[in-house]
């Protein structure tokens, strides 16, 4: 006892318990990049890009065009990367989101062509329906304590059967077309499925600093909107999720649940948000693939949930919840677009893109882990 | 000085199952008091009844003098009554400001623009470690790096911060080693200083006896009685938790 006193009073020092010099020092940039979870993500997509530059430099992949597609492509995966990652993040899974699609365009395409709704409003209308059922998704997840996973693979199954016979009873076949006809003169087409700053293009091919028709037209009339909605939701998920208040709830429900409930975090109210927004992405890609082509199929978006759940995790979000980020989804779609529209210029089998996938993953988890176990481990 | 918090003549029973027999406890403002006893004595549930967990059968809870009917963890901590659970509600994967501010998120700016204060949250966080002699690194590491000993005096920090002035900490130093154990028991003398009282359980003897003030030994649900200190010893303390028995008679037995 006497020994324990002592020892108590010494450690009273001065500076206080275990201050050394070296504890003070400022941490270098290196070690606080390897503290971030994109830093595999943006290692692999620098890597993608070094390795498409000697394969594919002069066919055309780093053109204006080339690059505008595969942003294209990624964009559509990062648009639910960015709300997968919170869920994620907050330790739960949305697999439905892929049906969602296919459900939400099936709402825009009969409020408009059957009902003659204005597209806004059909859109808008895809954004409640489909946002109650996200929070349905939540609900019984957290109601029930059943397995994200299931209950998000059960509404897969009953949203994309839903859609699919919904449309077929209605309109006798499983494709809405001419979703557009109707409103022709709609914002909400340039909106979603429009491109920005066309006259800067125009104006830059005028002078020769970007490719060109014979007319004197730009190869790409412009910016994509949905390449500036993914830019847009990724800033705003970062700024939600490292700034505020609800992005400090995010963490710790994922990270140590019970240790949120008992500081007074509302962790069912989290999930739930959580889910609602998964499923508002969906309605987002949806009206954007709608906008862009006129017409809405009940198969769209089959098997995107796990393309974004791929996107998530080779940017860094750990599987079990509590770390990760929307940035590190960004670059995990970059690649994943990246690579799917490279592999074609290389003129290699581009079957093999679903190996590259699979070998992609494996290393982004094993690497997670191993940044995992330096972020927990007591020093 | 009067007591903060006490409990008269309380009684808590699970169905048939007698937890606490007619219990008398209190805590002044400024002192450790030290609740001891066996595992099964009961130590667990006169914490989760004094931290709103357990409403109590009979008896009364007694805050300031008046009688206070506490029913859930939240009314406890709103009279300032924290607990520090062995689980310490911490997230290993956050960063210590996050952690520290958890569920009472500092922010600035209104409505939709509504932010954290990261800055002044970090300066809060550093402030209140280092008043109490605790040097961290960088606010921003995440509590997995820290030691069980610093967790510990971070979670205790935070209750403190968060306006409690009664703490209870339940097998604060059980899962450390002795430095460890001892940064967090000099953690408890400072609270001590500071006007909180300290309601502290173990059975870890050495550890009561170095920071305590008063000790209760609890047998079986029921008091055998509160001592200061210097009125019983060590070998008394463990007779009384040992029911009775001391331990030469295993060696009887052997």
């Amino acid at each position: 006892m006497g020994v324990l006193q002592e020892s108590i009073k010494a450690s009273i020092g001065p500076k206080g318990v275990g201050s050394d010099s070296a504890r003070s020092e400022r941490l270098s940039i290196l070690a606080r990049l390897l503290k971030r979870p994109e830093l595999g993500a943006l290692s692999g997509a620098i890597l993608v890009y070094i390795i498409f530059y000697f394969l594919a430099g002069s066919s055309g992949m780093f053109t204006l065009r080339g690059m505008i597609e595969i942003l294209q492509v990624s964009a559509e995966i990062g648009i639910l990367a960015t709300t997968a990652s919170l869920l994620m993040i907050a330790g739960e899974f949305d697999l439905s989101m892929g049906s969602m699609i296919g459900f939400a365009g099936v709402i825009i395409g009969l409020a408009s062509t059957v009902y003659h709704l204005p597209l806004y409003l059909a859109i808008l209308l895809a954004f409640f329906i489909c946002a109650a059922i996200g929070a349905l998704n939540g609900w019984l997840t957290v109601r029930t304590g059943v397995p994200s996973f299931i209950v998000t693979l059960a509404s897969m199954l009953i949203l994309r059967g839903e859609a699919i016979s919904e449309t077929r009873a209605i309109n006798g076949y499983t494709q809405i077309s001419k979703i557009t006809e109707g409103d022709p003169d709609s914002s909400a087409i340039s909106l979603f499925g429009g491109n920005a700053a066309q006259s800067v293009f125009s104006w830059m091919a005028h002078h020769h600093w970007i490719d060109a028709n014979e007319a004197g037209d730009p190869s790409v009339g412009g910016i994509p909107a949905s390449i500036l909605w993914w830019v847009a939701l990724t800033a705003l998920a970062t700024w939600v999720l490292m700034r505020t208040r609800f992005g400090n709830w995010i963490f710790a429900v994922g990270g140590d649940k019970t240790s949120a409930i008992n500081v007074g975090v509302p962790v069912n109210r989290v999930k739930v948000v959580l889910f609602m927004l998964t499923a508002m992405s969906a309605v987002l890609f949806a009206a954007i693939q709608i906008m862009q082509v006129g017409s809405a199929d009940t198969l769209r978006g089959t098997q995107k949930e796990f393309d974004a759940i791929i996107a998530v995790v080779i940017g860094g979000t750990l599987l079990t919840g509590g770390y990760g980020s929307p940035i590190g989804a960004f670059l995990g779609a970059l690649i994943y677009g990246t690579v799917q529209m490279g592999i074609v210029y290389t003129r290699s089998d581009a079957d093999r893109f679903k190996v590259f996938l699979g070998v992609m993953v494996l290393l982004a988890v094993l690497f997670n882990n191993y940044i995992r176990r330096r972020a927990t481990q007591a020093r | 000085m009067s007591p903060i918090v006490e409990l008269r003549n309380v009684s808590k029973s699970f169905g048939s199952v007698l937890a606490l027999k007619d219990l008398d406890f209190d805590v002044e403002p400024g002192e450790v008091h030290c609740l001891l006893g066996d595992n099964g004595a009961g130590k667990s549930t006169v914490i989760k009844v004094l931290a709103g967990v357990h409403v109590i059968s009979k008896g009364e809870y007694v805050i300031d003098g008046t009688a206070v009917c506490i029913s859930s963890p939240r009314s406890a901590l709103d009279h300032g009554i924290a607990t520090v659970y062995q689980d310490l509600a911490m997230v290993p994967l956050l960063s210590i400001t996050r952690n520290f501010f958890l569920g009472r998120e500092l922010t600035k700016g209104r409505g939709l623009f509504s932010r954290l204060d990261v800055a002044k949250a970090n300066e809060i966080v550093v402030g209140q470690l280092s008043g109490m002699g605790i040097d961290i690194r960088d606010p921003s590491q995440t509590v997995g790096t820290l030691s069980g000993g610093e967790r510990q005096c971070l979670a205790i920090a935070r209750a403190v911060y968060f306006g409690a002035r009664v703490l209870i900490l339940d097998e604060p130093t059980s899962a450390l080693g002795v430095h460890q154990a001892s940064i967090v028991l000099k953690y408890i003398v400072q609270a001590r200083k500071r006007g909180l009282g300290v309601i502290f359980i173990s059975h870890n003897i050495n550890h009561a006896f170095a920071v305590g003030d008063r000790f209760t030994l609890l047998n079986r649900g029921t008091s055998k009685g509160t001592y200061r200190r210097g009125e019983i010893s060590r070998d008394q303390v463990l007779h009384v938790m040992a029911g009775g028995e001391s331990l030469e008679t295993v060696d009887e037995d052997a």
